[in-house]
């Protein structure tokens, strides 16, 4: 098998950023919260990175952020990926009234821009990691809900899927084995920008300081209390900016690359 | 009554009803979930009786029903309540910040908006070659790259080191309109950055989807010059695509400024909104909860339009 | 010679194929094609689809769909060379030397501007004539053409005119700049038959009375026969037989154009009613929830053991409606299905294992009636498995009979559907319906989507099976051509009703009723001079109403 030079790209930094994730307080050089220099001191052997806003250690506090960075991406990932695609294959087989609530319902909580809907819950809730997977996860399965659905539809519409019909099929063989098999790879793909997006919502949260709370941090929270170096010529707040933008970018050319191969794929035999 | 009006009043009907409902769900959210509006306010040391004053002062012993029915009268008439924080009345400091925040998003869409168009169009003229190949490795790299870090990286490099615009847009009644375009000059290039990639490639995709019709073909087989047959066939096809791209667009912007008012501390309706989250003052965030509904609903609104008067069938029916 | 219009010598035409995952591949689609063509002449071009035909037509306007290119022999259009022919120079020949009659007219025509200035067009761009003349040559043609209120009929917009009014109104619009050749791309299939022929006639007419030369390309011998002077047989890119239109219908040389020439004509003898008829109809009217109007009425029919019984109609003549009441996915509203001497339950759900195992349907898109997840093996096998419970190698065992039977064989079995050409596709589909041991069979247009050498050897097919297996077959289709090669009894519907049913004899002998006459009348026979005889035979008839 040849892996494409940008997926293996893609490859290396996403395995890089979890391994990272994983092992964190095995190869972070120094706790999380420990001061262990003058602040916003230049990058030196002792820390590779400087030192952040009130002297820790900036990256071994990247290495615990991008821990809670992708550890509330990854549940959130998984909250909106099978509530919205367990719903919207229901939806799409049972059609109906059912179909008609859930899909009308859906139509109103994404009338409101995802970011604002956030902040509104978030101003009563407290802030806590439990809450933030929540309010993301159950926020952002509308948008899988409307993809698993809309592919599901056209799936179900095929004169296979009547074929297995008029046969006497269950629901059971019809969801699972011929609708299922053939939805499996767009909503795959689609998971991937899911991901992508619950990295960008968790660190603009953080960011806006509504998100992770001191003194734990994700990469949003630590550009935040690294930002007014910027004005004084400190990019301490760019690391974490680019670590999020380096992982988004990379899970994003996987995930291309993951779809390419299956559609590629599709009805074929070794590829 | 036309089908043309019929559609439209159908639509914009729809549009109410969806605001209306959304005006419940904004409410319902801050007031109906298990967090506790007095408890926020006030902390975990809270006395009951200090709670229990502030429950009775900010009404939240009387049935959600009415007090949503208050709320909504109110925001109806202009009246937005007043802020728990300052006491100050939300609807006058709103009015100020919303002009802020319109006077952003309109230069910044005043940028972005031909300058995607145009560059769509050159993606399409080069289909395949190095421009189009270009824009979609940009569009890749900018859905994956958070609002704030294109903020910092441009007020860092043009705001700090080259120093051609300031890193803080401050603007106040009074300024000139030159002195207050230079202070919102970062703000907007990041807008503009945020929204391009996006709207390009969606602008990329509608004129290609039009220019692929079989009516372009028999255009082509007529002999039209290039330009005659964008300009006769392919151009009062791809207005409703291309509207309907540029709305969501400025939908995405109006998200897009919310983080961009904080990157660059403008005193515009995002960061307010913001700042009221922090201090969990409800009555604002319900206010700007709905201002920030309401346009995002009336931009899709307006799309819709769009759509409905270009097209030819409803235009001329059978 | 003076009056060559058209010399195309040799012609090569590739283009670049993008197969997933490999790198791109330069392919051939025509190879060393030649063919001279007279001005006022016609040539057509036939073969199926795939054989290169279409591209043929657009190269005597120098312009390759996609990625298509001319790449080597000469085009050469009033003695000149076009092929190196670009930009302006190239653009004007086209829309003014050369037009173009597209396939699907209602996709070719901007739905955003009318009619009469789409027509106009091409004639003021290259300046062939004033606004005011073109106008006048346009509504000429609408005359010439049949159009209903000719005067008027450029002000409309595409949505507001009929199919087979936008197809004679896109050959108004080839004809308007006064070309010297026109191409016409399948100009008549998307229509029904009974519309096609008016076209026909139409387009045949303006031929003769303008004098322009033409390049007519269809899949169908019959249809070429009536409008061409010389026709060139093509396959894969290749000439097979070239030669006037007479030698190539009644004396063809190659055995590819033999098998063209004599396709459908498969000789069926047609079997007698039977005192117990597996299949009866009762009364049934029908129509899809949320509508006002029924689209079946009062329908009786009856379908014998054994027997097939073809429902022919034209679209939207509720044909394929009642293959959806029978297999219970539309419960009528009034009437009964009498199945095997059982009233069956109006809905499909309801109905027992049994019932659903006795009556297997066959779909038109082969494709799409196969879940492109499963090999041939799981796809015949389940319906064993499901019904008769056979496993492991019992269950493999009948497979490889079924595949037999169809004539693939056990080398297939382990294929996915996307590895099979459009007839094996056809062919896994019965061997699926086969497999449950059914009593009746409904067959909705299953061959229609089939090349006709390929439909043939499907029609075929079912009929040896219908021998060894004394299977019944419901028949759905709008080619009268394949209701003659297997029918024993014939219902034909109309606007959702029956208007002529009896066995194949009685149907296909007069006296006629209006509707069956006009549908017989209009199936395009394989013989020269056949338009002109209908034509004319319809209007002595209505000339002596």
């Amino acid at each position: 098998m040849r892996v494409p030079f940008a997926a293996a790209v893609g490859l290396f930094f996403t395995a890089l950023y979890f391994l990272a994730a994983i092992f964190a307080p095995l190869i972070a050089p120094y706790g999380m919260a420990e001061v262990v220099g003058g602040v916003w001191e230049p990058a030196s052997a002792e820390h590779w990175l400087g030192t952040d806003n009130i002297g820790r250690d900036l990256l071994s506090r990247m290495i615990y952020g991008g821990r809670t960075t992708i550890f509330i991406a990854a549940a959130a990932t998984v909250l909106s990926f099978t509530t919205g695609a367990v719903l919207g294959l229901l939806a799409a087989v049972l059609g109906g009234w059912a179909d008609q609530a859930l899909s009308r319902f859906v139509d109103l909580i994404m009338s409101i821009p995802t970011l604002i809907f956030a902040l509104v819950v978030l101003s009563v809730m407290p802030v806590t990691l439990p809450v933030l997977v929540l309010v993301m996860g159950l926020l952002d399965s509308t948008r899988v809900y409307r993809l698993a659905r809309a592919v599901a539809v056209d799936i179900n519409v095929m004169d296979f899927v009547e074929a297995a019909r008029l046969r006497g099929e269950g629901r059971g063989w019809i969801i699972f084995r011929e609708i299922l098999p053939n939805a499996l790879s767009p909503l795959v793909a689609e998971m991937g920008l899911r991901f992508i997006f619950m990295v960008l919502f968790v660190s603009t949260l953080s960011f806006l300081g509504l998100g992770i709370q001191p003194p734990a941090a994700d990469w949003g929270g630590i550009v935040k209390e690294n930002k007014d170096g910027i004005i004084y010529g400190i990019p301490a707040a760019l690391v974490p900016a680019i670590a999020i933008a380096t992982l988004a970018i990379s899970v994003n050319l996987v995930a291309d690359w993951v779809l390419n191969r299956t559609t590629s794929l599709k009805g074929g035999r070794g590829g | 009554m036309g089908p043309i009006a019929r559609l439209l009043a159908q639509r914009i009907a729809l549009g109410l009803l969806l605001l209306f409902l959304v005006s419940i769900l904004i409410f319902a959210g801050t007031q109906i979930l298990p967090g506790d509006v007095a408890q926020s306010i006030l902390g975990q040391s809270a006395t009951p009786e200090a709670l229990a004053n502030l429950r009775a002062e900010l009404g939240l012993n009387e049935p959600a029903l009415s007090r949503y029915f208050d709320w909504l009268g109110g925001a109806l008439t202009g009246d937005l309540g007043t802020a728990l924080t300052s006491g100050q009345d939300i609807a006058g400091q709103l009015w100020t910040r919303m002009g802020n925040t319109l006077f952003l998003a309109f230069w910044a869409a005043l940028v972005s908006v031909p300058l995607a168009i145009f560059l769509g169009l050159l993606a399409v003229r080069y289909r395949e070659r190095w421009p189009d190949k270009l824009i979609s490795a940009v569009t890749l790299a900018s859905i994956s790259v958070p609002e704030f870090l294109i903020g910092y990286v441009l007020m860092f490099f043009v705001g700090v080191q080259l120093g051609w615009a300031p890193s803080v847009s401050t603007i106040y009644d009074g300024m000139s309109l030159g002195a207050k375009l230079h202070a919102i000059a970062l703000p907007v290039a990041v807008l503009t950055l945020v929204v391009l990639a996006h709207m390009m490639r969606m602008t990329r995709a509608a004129i290609l989807n039009v220019m692929q019709s079989a009516y372009i073909e028999t255009a082509e087989l007529k002999g039209l010059s290039m330009f005659t047959i964008i300009r006769r066939h392919a151009f009062p096809n791809a207005i409703a695509p291309i509207v309907n791209v540029v709305m969501l667009n400025l939908a995405y912007l109006v998200v897009g400024v919310v983080v961009i008012e904080v990157v660059f501390t403008y005193p515009g309706m995002g960061q307010y909104l913001v700042d009221h989250v922090s201090k969990r003052d409800v009555p604002v965030v319900q206010a700007c909860g709905l201002i920030f509904a309401a346009v995002y609903i009336g931009l899709n609104l307006v799309a819709d339009i769009v759509s409905i008067l270009s097209n030819p069938r409803l235009r001329h029916p059978k | 010679m003076a009056d060559t219009l058209l010399e195309i010598k040799n012609l090569k035409i590739g283009a670049t194929a993008y197969p997933p995952g490999e790198p791109p591949q330069e392919i051939t689609i025509v190879d060393g094609v030649s063919l001279t063509l007279e001005k006022g002449k016609v040539l057509g071009l036939i073969g199926e689809s795939g054989a290169g035909k279409s591209t043929i037509g657009l190269s005597a306007m120098n312009y390759g769909r996609g990625g298509v290119r001319l790449t080597g022999g000469e085009v050469l259009l009033n003695g000149r060379d076009i092929r190196p022919l670009r930009g302006g120079k190239m653009r004007a020949i086209r829309g003014a030397e050369v037009t173009y009659v597209a396939q699907s007219a209602a996709a070719a025509f901007n739905p955003a501007k009318k009619l009469m200035e789409q027509i106009t067009e091409a004639a003021l761009a290259h300046g062939r004539c004033s606004k005011r003349e073109a106008e006048e040559r346009a509504v000429t043609l609408f005359h010439k053409l049949g159009l209903p209120e000719p005067e008027t009929f450029g002000n409309r917009y595409p949505h507001q005119v009929s199919g087979g009014q936008l197809q004679r109104a896109m050959t108004a619009l080839a004809l308007c700049p006064e070309p010297d050749l026109v191409i016409f791309d399948e100009p008549t299939t998307a229509l029904d038959v009974t519309t096609q022929i008016d076209v026909l006639a139409a387009i045949k007419d303006a031929i003769r009375d303008t004098g322009v030369a033409a390049l007519y390309i269809t899949h169908d011998l019959a249809v070429v026969a009536q409008v061409s002077d010389e026709i060139m047989v093509l396959r894969g890119g290749k000439t097979v037989e070239y030669g006037t239109c007479d030698q190539i219908i009644n004396n063809p040389q190659e055995e590819y154009t033999q098998a063209l020439v004599s396709v459908r004509s498969i000789e069926h003898e047609e079997k007698q009613p039977t005192p117990e008829p597996v299949l009866r109809v009762e009364g049934v009217t029908a129509r899809y929830s949320g509508t006002r109007f029924d689209v079946l009425e009062t329908i009786n029919v009856d379908l014998h053991p054994g027997q097939t019984l073809a429902v022919v109609g034209e679209s939207g003549s509720g044909k394929s409606t009642l293959a959806r009441v029978i297999t219970g996915l539309l419960p009528p509203r009034e009437g009964s299905i009498i199945f095997a001497g059982r009233t069956l339950s109006p809905d499909m759900p309801s109905r027992s294992r049994e019932d659903l195992r006795e009556l297997q349907m066959i779909y038109q898109m082969a494709d799409v009636a196969m879940n492109p997840r499963q090999t041939v093996g799981t796809i015949i096998g389940r319906p064993l498995e499901f019904y008769f419970g056979l496993k492991g190698k019992a269950k493999r065992q009948r497979i490889i009979e079924l595949l037999d039977e169809i004539e693939l064989g056990e080398g297939f079995i382990d294929r996915y559907p996307a590895e099979l050409s459009g007839g094996q596709k056809q062919r896994v589909c019965i061997a699926r319906a086969l497999a449950a041991d059914p009593k009746l069979i409904i067959c909705d247009e299953v061959t229609s989507a089939l090349d006709p050498l390929v439909a043939d050897g499907i029609l075929k097919l079912l009929l040896s099976l219908q021998k060894r297996e004394d299977v019944a077959y419901l028949f759905i289709t709008h080619d009268l051509a394949t209701v003659r090669a297997i029918a024993d009894s014939i219902a034909v519907m109309y606007k959702g009703r029956v208007v002529r049913y009896g066995t194949k004899s009685e149907v296909l002998s007069p006296p006629f009723d209006d509707y069956t006459d006009l549908l017989l009348s209009s199936v395009p026979e394989m013989k020269l001079g056949w338009l002109e005889e209908v034509i004319e035979h319809r209007r002595m008839e209505s000339a002596g109403h």
